[in-house]
């Protein structure tokens, strides 16, 4: 299982601050792909994401138990 | 005060104080402190209120790599302490405080300064805008380019 988090304006389109998906071993980019089939109105081409809480590129591998996060342009300070 | 975090993700208002505190040294001839406030005009639109989120887990991780970067590009006789806050916040509310104390008051003016350009780049916290005739989640407020490479603009070696 990959816990998938949502923030900002991705957790208000999706309606969920978390997901939890059964997926077999995929890269981020995969992931992408798949959440966009899934949320046809979705875009995450160029969104930034994290594996267990560090950023990750599109080709880094998610694997059961990770948690893979998307961050949206950021905004603090 | 020794066990209270240097770097925090905190839903009630920041003491100013309490950040200071936690870079005092016999080392310091300077302490800088930031105060990032909510501004009601922004390009003449009117704030009414603002809500911030965070990814805390994340967000602390990555405040401590800036502490880490500014030991390592100045010198790790550079304190530093960062409380951002989240959750529902007014006109005037403190948003972040950024604490650093050094030996010299140079140092603490420019670690300060960067602290602050870092957390815009790479520390998961969002604003969202609550204006008279809508919302919105900000992003990109220093106008990047929207990551081109899945990645914020940091050099590498820096992850």
């Amino acid at each position: 299982m990959i816990r998938i988090l949502l923030f900002a304006y991705l957790q208000e389109t999706i309606g969920e601050s978390e997901l939890k998906v059964e997926l077999s071993e995929s890269t981020v980019g995969q992931v992408k792909k798949w959440m966009e089939t899934q949320y046809p109105n979705l875009s995450l081409q160029n969104m930034m994401a994290a594996v267990n809480e560090e950023f990750a590129t599109d080709d880094m591998i998610v694997k059961d138990g990770d948690t893979l996060a998307f961050i949206p342009p950021i905004s603090g300070g | 005060m020794m066990n209270t975090p240097l770097f925090e993700i905190v839903d009630k208002p920041i003491d100013v104080e309490e950040v200071r505190q936690k870079v005092v040294s016999r080392n310091a001839g300077a302490i800088t402190l930031f105060i990032g406030t909510v501004r009601e005009l922004t390009k003449g639109k009117k704030t009414l209120h603002l809500e911030y989120q965070a990814y805390p887990a994340m967000a602390i991780k990555m405040l401590e790599q800036i502490s880490k970067e500014i030991q390592e590009r100045w010198s790790d006789e550079v304190k530093v302490a960062i409380s951002h806050r989240v959750g529902h916040l007014e006109i005037s509310d403190i948003a972040v405080v950024i604490a650093v104390s050094s030996p010299h008051r140079k140092v603490a003016y420019e670690a300060n300064e960067y602290a602050i350009d870092r957390i815009k780049q790479i520390v998961p916290i969002w604003k969202k805008e609550f204006w008279e005739d809508g919302t919105e989640w900000i992003g990109d407020q220093l106008e990047n380019v929207p990551y081109p490479k899945g990645n914020p603009p940091i050099k590498k070696g820096e992850l």
